[in-house]
């Protein structure tokens, strides 16, 4: 099979970066490139849905979160299995416990693919802004379960503890890095082979004028529907390896509003009709944020990206990406 | 085992004294979004602001929260139509306000959360009056009159604007600029105008909503973001721009509230209005009192 060349520029990339950030020798540079990689998968996802089908979810912490605590979960379970299974059957559960982190990414977006279908089956055959209200929602009905959910640290939070290192490549943030860096690579993949589909014309319909789509033949809430869900699981698989990162995962941090802002003011920065948006929207506020969080504080750092998400839909509506391209075709018609 | 009835009663009637206040909460939505069809879900943020600014003066000048925020309120009424304005022509003149003007109130919700938390801090803070503390004893049931006050007032402010909408002229308009524009143009009224006025009382209201909101219980910025789902759940289920339904459904939902967290604890509380949100959009869209 032929791989197609996008792809393959993304993979190569992806590995270009990593080499780079392992020639300094500097651990930190994992610590905060991880982030900014979690937020390019987050705010691609986010796209999807937000900027190709022009449906708002303010519910991105809680598609996050939904991963990070099936981690939790597996991995509360792997380590009191003795307890919880009865005998006869501990040893096969032995010998799959603990669950390798691809295999958690993978249920974490299969858990958040889920309630993101659900979600989107109860409210997205109304009006646009029911959706979006009720993404809100599901953040706090989900954070009032979790808080309640002793299994899974309750309010107290939960530790997992992380692997000192991983054989073949030193220390365990790098796989985590790694794992991360691949996830981003798919969901760039994926938005921009959702972009040149029949799909993504579905989607462009949808966001222009639903009724006229709905009218030509688009079957426009299996589309919606599609996109919440392969939306809801990018963002669950994103969540998945974040306790390991985090070594101790608290209701308030998986449920942050931070990320909620961040995946939507990233593409909407960058460009929202565009693969490239996010990702350019996601590594200029990313860089800038861990800049600031170091140099001034975290107060302000998140100040600043509600005043850039208040500038930037007033003053530039197509983000980055459209400037560019509103300069590009200026330049042509002279 | 008896059934602790002394316990439901009393958790019934601290969920009508709440449901009034709720009313007051969810007001200033009603209108911006039931009537005037704007998504603010950056309304919770001018009530806890309002919560601020009543504790400021409270602290410092001794002031009553509700008399702060009644004096106030033409500042918070300007505040409004400002933001319509910026609302109006960056948004909805371009037809963009779905996707770009929910993020421009989120946008606001969170600078306003923000800029709380850098001057005020995390800290929990509560005002003085004499009407905080003390309670009034009828039988079995136990009256504080710290949620009492609100309640009363809350009723009274929700009163206020009922009548406005029904009696005035610029009232009716605000009803008819949701039914119909172009029949409003036609009349002479200037929709834009209209919707400005409209969308300035609800954030005067939101203020007041907010002085309520410091009496009741005490205040920390992000204490708004719990009632974003229970404003947009109120007003859903009572039919969008309904003002009886909003009551109704206000009280309704503050009994349920004050009854889970009576029997099943107070951490299980915020889970319920968006139960009722998620169930309501799922089955009976159109509210309890939806036209």
């Amino acid at each position: 099979m032929r791989m197609p060349l996008f792809t393959l520029i993304a993979i190569v990339v992806a590995i270009v970066v990593f080499v780079l950030l392992r020639l300094p020798n500097v651990e930190y540079l994992f610590v905060a490139g991880y982030t900014i990689v979690q937020y390019i998968v987050l705010s691609t996802a986010w796209n999807i849905l937000g900027g190709y089908c022009g449906y708002v979810n303010f519910g991105s912490a809680a598609f996050f979160a939904l991963g990070a605590y099936s981690t939790v979960a597996l991995a509360t379970f792997g380590t009191q299995l003795d307890d919880l299974v009865p005998e006869s059957v501990a040893p096969f559960f032995h010998l799959i416990f603990p669950l390798p982190l691809p295999v958690l990414i993978v249920i974490g977006g299969v858990v958040s693919g889920i309630v993101g279908f659900g979600t989107g089956y109860l409210t997205l055959r109304l009006r646009g802004a029911f959706f979006a209200i009720a993404t809100l929602a599901l953040s706090v009905v989900l954070q009032t379960l979790v808080v309640n959910w002793d299994f899974v640290g309750g309010s107290g939070g939960a530790y997992v503890v992380r692997p000192g290192e991983f054989p073949g490549l030193g220390s365990y943030m790098q796989y985590l890095f790694l794992l991360i860096l691949g996830l981003a690579v798919l969901s760039l993949v994926l938005a921009r082979w959702i972009e040149r589909s029949r799909l993504g014309y579905g989607f462009a319909a949808i966001r222009d004028d639903e009724l006229a789509a709905e009218a030509s033949g688009v079957p426009t809430l299996r589309l919606k529907l599609i996109a919440t869900t392969l939306s809801g699981a990018l963002m669950g698989m994103a969540g998945a390896p974040f306790p390991y990162y985090i070594g101790y995962l608290a209701p308030v941090s998986a449920f942050g509003l931070e990320y909620a802002v961040n995946s939507i003011a990233m593409p909407l920065i960058g460009g929202t009709t565009n693969w490239a948006g996010p990702l350019i929207g996601t590594i200029l506020l990313g860089t800038l944020q861990q800049v600031t969080t170091v140099t001034i504080s975290s107060a302000v750092n998140v100040l600043l990206v509600g005043v850039l998400l208040i500038a930037f839909v007033i003053i530039a509506p197509n983000g980055i990406v459209g400037l560019v391209q509103e300069r590009l075709q200026a330049r042509r018609r002279k | 085992m008896d059934f602790p009835f002394d316990l439901l009663i009393n958790a019934i009637v601290a969920g009508l004294l709440l449901g009034g206040f709720y009313a007051a909460v969810t007001a200033g939505i009603s209108i911006s979004f039931g009537m005037l069809d704007i998504v603010n879900i950056g309304h919770p943020a001018f009530i806890i602001l309002g919560s601020y600014i009543a504790y400021f003066f409270n602290i410092n000048y001794h002031v009553d929260p509700i008399l702060t925020c009644l004096i106030l309120s033409p500042v918070f009424y300007l505040l409004g139509t400002g933001i319509y304005q910026v609302y109006y022509l960056s948004f909805e003149k371009r037809g963009q306000q779905s996707l770009r003007g929910l993020a421009f109130f989120f946008g606001v919700l969170f600078v306003t959360e923000v800029m709380l938390l850098l001057v005020f801090g995390v800290d929990y803070r509560y005002v003085e009056a004499s009407y905080i503390g003390p309670s009034i004893h009828i039988g079995i049931l136990d009256l504080p009159l710290r949620m009492l006050v609100p309640c009363v007032g809350s009723l009274i402010l929700f009163g206020a604007i009922q009548l406005f909408i029904s009696y005035t002229f610029t009232g009716r308009a605000v009803l008819a600029v949701s039914q119909d524009q172009l029949a409003l143009q036609l009349m002479a009224a200037d929709p834009i105008r209209i919707k400005r006025i409209a969308f300035g009382i609800s954030i005067a209201v939101a203020a007041m909503a907010g002085a309520f909101l410091i009496i009741i219980q005490p205040v920390e910025p992000s204490v708004g973001r719990e009632y974003i789902g229970r404003v947009f759940a109120i007003c859903v289920l009572g039919g969008l721009g309904s003002m009886p339904g909003t009551l109704v459904a206000a009280m309704l939902l503050g009994v349920i509230e004050s009854i889970t967290a009576t029997f099943y604890g107070p951490s299980w509380a915020p889970a319920v209005s968006f139960g009722v949100l998620l169930l309501t959009l799922a089955f009976r869209p159109s509210g309890l009192l939806g036209r």
